[in-house]
């Protein structure tokens, strides 16, 4: 018994907490494999359609992880991809359903993204890189780091353009009660149009890289 | 490694529990879906004559400010009075009418293919002891289906208000049909002209500047860079509002 007990890993043990904490940074699925690009830039215009979509991505990904993790043994090597996406776009739709039911005028605003989680590549990736080969649990927080890692820059990006795009943060207009358009402040309108967008999340990569050196690539 | 066989079998067991999963959940949520559906017909609605409400009290907003649900025949007659919870006459709500499928009813019924006339909705509503008529919209934008209402105040030629939504418009450029700086222009517009011929609402390219002085009370400016969105929303006006001018007609005579 004592024999098997020391065999299994525990929980948490530093393998697994990498499993979670190098998606957010170092090996993080926007700024570093510059994957799911697309729903970056679309719904990221305000932090609430933001949010809904991170957290869809989220469970989305970790479920799907599970899932596949599950059932890797048995998944025919020759139609692996075929179930992979159903997996996935059965997971989407039930998301989807469950908003509009839920949080209809966020549906109605993340439109057809939730659909598109479908098409994101960071959960295609993760299925196929990791779940295909691993355990349940460490699919699992691969799987809620990676989406943690898409979610963070979601909100960081949506925060700053919402905030100097419209001015509010969650809808809260926190640059009109701070009395900024009295001296003469403007929305940038241009902060709602996705390129700036790709300008933000271009910052973030470039913070990133100096702080970590690590990250850039020899000339 | 694995057989054609166990490949179908594994195929085929997937795919039935998936869709077993996924019909029951459509069938657990819809009732839910369907709430908000028609809480956001009913905000819409009532958008278009400027009261504010929100998912908690429209129902309520809504029987206290519309009065009557009315239904339309080509011909101007009133066909269908839904009012205080039960009808007066006839037995369709308005409310319930799929704009769609009259404008398809519409379309056989005006080449001959079929007997059964189109109905078209009116919503009567009183405000502070004004009374406004709601005309329903339904077109085409540049990627899909456009949608609205409009607001007629009682000389039935005087806009009060609109509302436009979209499925799947350019976001910043067909999409901003749905906000408000487009929509506040068709307030004071007016679909008559003086001798009381029916002009509808143009949406200008170019802008209201563009038309002889006496045709800009008839026009409203078009969105930059949505020009085929603007026309979308001028043809879908001049058709769904075309359809009240017997009625109209009828009532200012009266």
């Amino acid at each position: 018994m004592n024999s098997e007990k020391s065999d299994r890993e525990p929980l948490f043990s530093l393998k697994n907490r990498k499993l979670i904490t190098n998606p957010l940074s170092k090996d993080n699925p926007i700024t570093v494999q510059v994957l799911g690009i697309c729903s970056a830039l679309a719904v990221t215009a305000k932090l609430e359609p933001a949010f809904v979509m991170s957290i869809s991505v989220i469970a989305v990904l970790a479920i799907a992880n599970v899932i596949i993790a599950l059932l890797r043994n048995t998944i025919p090597p020759r139609i692996r991809i075929i179930v992979q996406l159903i997996v996935i776009a059965s997971l989407v739709i039930l998301v989807d359903q469950v908003l509009k039911a839920f949080a209809y005028d966020v549906s109605k605003q993340l439109s057809v993204f939730v659909g598109l989680i479908i098409t994101n590549c960071i959960i295609m990736g993760r299925l196929e890189a990791f779940a295909m080969g691993n355990k349940p649990w460490p699919a699992f927080l691969d799987g809620v780091g990676n989406a943690f890692g898409y979610a963070w820059i979601l909100i960081v990006v949506a925060f700053f353009r919402e905030l100097l795009g419209s001015g509010t943060i969650w809808g809260y207009p926190i640059i009109e009660n701070l009395g900024f358009y009295n001296w003469g402040y403007k929305d940038n309108g241009f902060m709602i149009l996705p390129p700036m967008a790709l300008i933000v999340v271009g910052i973030i990569i470039w913070i990133q890289r100096y702080r970590n050196k690590d990250l850039i690539e020899d000339k | 490694m694995y057989s054609n066989r166990y490949i179908f079998i594994y195929s085929s067991v997937m795919v039935i529990i998936v869709a077993a999963i996924l019909s029951t959940a459509a069938m657990v949520l819809k009732p839910f879906q369907e709430k908000n559906v028609r809480t956001a017909k009913i905000i819409d609605i009532l958008t278009s004559v400027n009261i504010e409400s929100e998912k908690s009290n429209a129902e309520d907003l809504y029987s206290k400010h519309i009065i009557m649900e009315g239904v339309i025949n080509p011909k101007g007659e009133i066909i269908s009075i839904y009012k205080n919870n039960k009808f007066e006459k006839g037995d369709i709500r308005a409310f319930e009418i799929n704009l769609k499928e009259e404008q398809q009813k519409e379309k056989e019924f005006k080449a001959g293919k079929i007997k059964e006339q189109p109905n078209y909705p009116l919503f009567i509503c009183n405000k502070n002891g004004e009374t406004f008529y709601i005309i329903p919209l339904l077109g085409k934008g540049l990627w899909g289906p456009i949608w609205g209402n409009i607001a007629l105040k009682s000389d039935l030629n005087t806009v009060i208000g609109v509302t436009f939504a979209h499925k799947s418009e350019t976001p910043g450029l067909g999409a901003e049909i749905d906000k408000k700086p487009f929509q506040v222009q068709f307030e004071g517009r007016q679909i008559f002209d003086n001798n009381g011929n029916f002009t509808s609402i143009k949406v200008v390219k170019g802008g209201v500047d563009m038309l002889p002085e006496k045709d800009r009370i008839h026009g409203v400016d078009a969105i930059t860079g949505g020009t085929i969105t603007s026309t979308g929303v001028s043809e879908m006006l001049k058709d769904c509002l075309e359809n009240y001018i017997p009625y109209i007609k009828k009532s200012i005579n009266n």
